[in-house]
């Protein structure tokens, strides 16, 4: 494949972390904010490097696209490595498991909090 | 090794902050990476989203080829209170990406359109997009560069925006600016959402 660009052949590799998957476990839209659990502030001896890197970041609260753009992993590396360590109780998220049909649009209470915010700035 | 939270006894009950985003489209260079950055708490970050996408043209083998793209994309936060996080995402305007936009759109306040008067068809696929998508956005003409070659009816007019979409002047570099154009963004949300609930 010697067409290939440089580029993508490099893009392969980090799909090598989430052992070839694609596709998260769960939903996690990339502004869902993640935060360790207890159980990542107590044991972590045992998680692969980037997993520790991703509790190290999401010691604070951040969003998947902080964590990724701070791994500089791509936005569905770090889905796939986030979904499995929020299944293994190591991260938390705040998101609302949602049905596929429901409107995700912030509703009217929430928007008006936002113009509050925005405001107050 | 172990992770203590750097505030053990977070405000609010230790919730998680719930986060709100808007997204911030229109052609390349327009001025989206200094608007989100005008206005966000951090340096602009920047993440990668890898993208297999099928291409027009058609390969010797006679199937369709597929290629695979990163694009790139800048994004900011605004925390708002103790409980709200804003972000902001910058996003390449090139029709092929629509799918990430997809991604983007769903559950977004809405959009902003920036808009370089001397390049308006570079924002052409961002308006049709919101308009189909059916999210609110406004449309901010930028002057980055002092100067704005239309007037903000005939931009109206050229890139066929209807009457109930605001649209204003902006000044992407400036903070109390862009802080304007997110307010009227997200003022038209909620007149939207007011009228369909």
């Amino acid at each position: 494949m010697t067409d290939v660009p440089r580029e993508s052949r490099l893009r392969v590799r980090p799909y090598a972390l989430t052992g070839g998957r694609v596709r998260s476990s769960i939903e996690l839209p990339l502004e869902t904010i993640v935060r360790v659990t207890p159980r990542a502030e107590t044991s972590t001896s045992d998680l692969a490097s980037e997993h520790r890197r991703i509790c190290g970041i999401c010691v604070d609260p951040s969003s998947i696209a902080e964590v990724s753009a701070h791994l500089k992993l791509p936005l569905g590396v770090v889905r796939v490595l986030v979904g499995d360590m929020v299944t293994e109780g190591f991260l938390e998220t705040n998101a609302t498991a949602m049905a596929p049909d429901a409107d995700p649009r912030p509703d009217l209470r929430l928007l008006e909090r936002v113009l509050d915010g925005l405001q107050a700035l | 090794m172990a992770f203590k939270r750097s505030e053990p006894t977070q405000k609010s009950g230790g919730k998680i902050p719930i986060p709100v985003k808007i997204v911030v489209a229109g052609g390349y260079a327009v001025g989206k990476t200094t608007f989100v950055g005008s206005i966000s708490e951090i340096e602009p970050l920047t993440t990668e989203a890898a993208l297999t996408s099928h291409s027009a043209g058609v390969d010797i083998a006679g199937q369709a080829a597929k290629k695979t793209t990163t694009v790139a994309m800048d994004f900011g936060r605004v925390g708002l209170g103790d409980d709200l996080i804003l972000y902001l995402f910058g996003t390449p305007g090139q029709d092929r990406f629509h799918f990430m936009w997809d991604d983007l759109v769903r559950g977004a306040i809405g959009a902003v359109v920036l808009v370089d008067t001397s390049r308006l068809e570079d924002c052409f696929a961002a308006v049709d997009y919101f308009e189909s998508a059916g999210l609110p956005f406004v449309v901010a003409v930028n002057a980055f560069f002092g100067e704005i070659h239309y007037s903000m009816k005939d931009v109206r007019e050229a890139l066929a925006i209807p009457a109930e979409v605001p649209m204003m002047v902006t000044d992407a570099r400036d903070r109390a600016s862009t802080k304007a154009t997110l307010l009227q963004l997200v003022q038209h949300a909620l007149t939207n959402a007011g009228a369909s609930a």
